[in-house]
């Protein structure tokens, strides 16, 4: 079994109430679900596999927030390691997305992405500090570029703007 | 040797290092509690460079945003641009000819090791030594000569273009090339007996500084701090890009973790970049370095694109969110000294200073790129 069975394997659990959300797309027809704003309107919780040459990455995850932690659990465990977090701004269906990119350090080469969206009002994530100790400077620069809360993070200062800054400039209708 | 003796929460004071201290090369600030001369507390504090290269991104066309590459890393310019060139490679489905993969590996190797050695120099020089960092830059400026002369500048490249290159290399620059390979091999050598087998060297590094595997799962640590613990990863070769796999190079992993095996795997990776030029320059094909079709105006399709490339620091994955319009609708980039650094706030407790300085060193830290 590879790596990429594994890890959506590993990850379907997350999703096990609910069968039939686990999907896989043709990524070589259809485009990535995330960026289409129809598809993402219509986008379930589940996982799609992705093609690797044409998107540079797997397992494409869209979890709910009270999922993160496992889901960070079950990845830490399987061997993998945060590259990065970060935020897009979705600012015509008024939400922000949160992803999250993993990646591994050994020669089974699979990258999952995870989604997560959140209202753009008031966006409240729980942290993953707990797991990925990595995390907690992810976290505050999403927290200054998008204000996404992150709840539970032990210093959710700003970490690149100035310590009084009380804008988050990666938001769209920001103007300086 | 890194046991502080009995640490006294209430007879502790806080020391500032930087963000104008030499040893930080640049302007990062590390506020440090100390009990004494050992470090009880640390905490790093970023962004006195913080330019916000993810928005200028969102406010330019793709191709204009290709120079933003230069200015992250200013010591492997070379490998950023190979990172943004992938990246929108892969999702506007650009074609690259074969000539200009060759060249890409060929400057990005030379990139390597003039960034190798502006780093050994300054290492050198946080501990003491003055002398290696002449002989490190008298070897930089051949590499930057021989850059210049392709790139036009010396620094902060602006070399490849989606698809391919600025412009071709010549018989001069291969010539030029050839010979400064057969000099650094030499000169490699003489580091090795001049720096390597120093005893104050070894003394300083040897045994401090240790990370370990988990850390570096915990921090997303890559690039020679991983493979200093015993990591086998490089992206070269975990996730192969341009011509890599065809080219025969070995990946230096140390197992000890301290801030001496950190030295070696750099070391090491530097006659590795003189194997992968050499034989760059012995399969280099003829042909064009831009391919004949190429969009006029680059607009990938709606999506994400995810691209990553090893930098001299490690790994450099940059993320596209495309709306189909000219300008990005968001661009991350994930630098590699942003995660390594991160762990030295762990890593240093209980350290003495000056060893925490020496292992902050190791770390090969380049601010601009941590800031973005």
């Amino acid at each position: 079994m590879t790596i990429q069975d594994t890890t959506k394997q590993a990850l379907s659990e997350l999703f096990a109430g609910a069968a039939g959300d686990t999907r896989e797309a043709d990524s070589d027809a259809a485009p990535a679900p995330a960026g289409d704003e129809q598809e993402t309107a219509i986008r379930q919780p589940g996982i799609s596999e992705q093609s690797y040459a044409r998107r540079g990455f797997h397992l494409d995850v869209l979890i709910t927030a009270e999922q993160l932690v496992r889901a960070a659990e079950i990845l830490f465990a399987l061997g993998y390691y945060l590259e990065s977090i970060t935020g897009v701004d979705w600012i015509k269906e008024d939400r922000l997305e949160a992803v999250y990119d993993f990646s591994r350090y050994d020669f089974d080469l699979c990258r999952v992405v995870i989604r997560i969206f959140a209202p753009r009002l008031d966006p409240h994530l729980p942290t993953i500090t707990g797991i990925y100790t990595g995390a907690s400077w992810h976290e505050r620069e999403t927290h200054d570029f998008f204000g996404i809360v992150f709840d539970g993070h032990p210093h959710l200062i700003p970490l690149l703007l100035p310590e009084d800054a009380d804008f988050h400039p990666l938001l769209k209708d920001f103007k300086a | 040797m890194n046991e502080p003796i009995d640490l006294q929460k209430d007879e502790t004071f806080v020391l500032n290092v930087g963000p104008q201290h030499p040893a930080t090369h640049g302007v990062l600030r590390v506020k440090m509690t100390m009990d004494g001369e050992y470090i009880y507390n640390s905490e790093t504090v970023l962004g006195y460079i913080h330019r916000m290269h993810e928005k200028m991104a969102e406010n330019r066309t793709y191709p204009q945003f290709m120079p933003n590459m230069g200015r992250l890393d200013y010591l492997s310019a070379m490998a950023f641009n190979h990172g943004y060139a992938l990246l929108i490679e892969r999702a506007a489905a650009i074609e690259v000819p074969e000539r200009a993969e060759y060249i890409r590996v060929i400057t990005v190797e030379l990139n390597r090791i003039s960034s190798h050695l502006v780093w050994l120099g300054a290492f050198v020089l946080d501990l003491g030594g003055f002398t290696p960092l002449m002989y490190c830059f008298d070897d930089r400026e051949r590499i930057l000569d021989l850059l210049e002369s392709v790139t036009g500048s010396r620094l902060t490249y602006c070399y490849f273009r989606f698809g391919g290159l600025y412009n071709d290399i010549d018989d001069a620059f291969i010539a030029g090339t050839q010979s400064f390979i057969k000099h650094m091999r030499k000169e490699l050598k003489m580091y090795a007996k001049l720096v390597t087998g120093n005893i104050i060297l070894m003394k300083r590094l040897k045994g401090h500084g240790a990370v370990d595997q988990n850390m570096c799962q915990r921090y997303g640590a890559t690039g020679p701090v991983a493979r200093g613990s015993g990591i086998n990863y490089d992206v070269r070769r975990n996730e192969p890009y341009s011509v890599y796999p065809d080219l025969d190079f070995e990946v230096p992993v140390y197992h000890d973790g301290d801030s001496y095996a950190r030295y070696l795997v750099r070391m090491d990776e530097m006659e590795q970049s003189l194997r992968i030029v050499e034989q760059a320059l012995e399969k280099l094909p003829d042909g064009p370095v831009n391919p004949e079709k190429k969009p006029k105006i680059i607009k990938p399709p709606p999506g994400d694109y995810y691209a990553a490339v090893e930098t001299a620091r490690g790994n450099f994955g940059i993320r596209l969110v495309s709306d189909g319009t000219k300008n990005a609708y968001r661009l991350k980039l994930r630098s590699p000294t942003y995660s390594n650094m991160h762990l030295f706030d762990e890593a240093c407790r209980g350290m003495l200073l000056a060893d925490a300085l020496a292992f902050m060193g190791s770390l090969d830290l380049v601010i601009p790129e941590m800031d973005r």
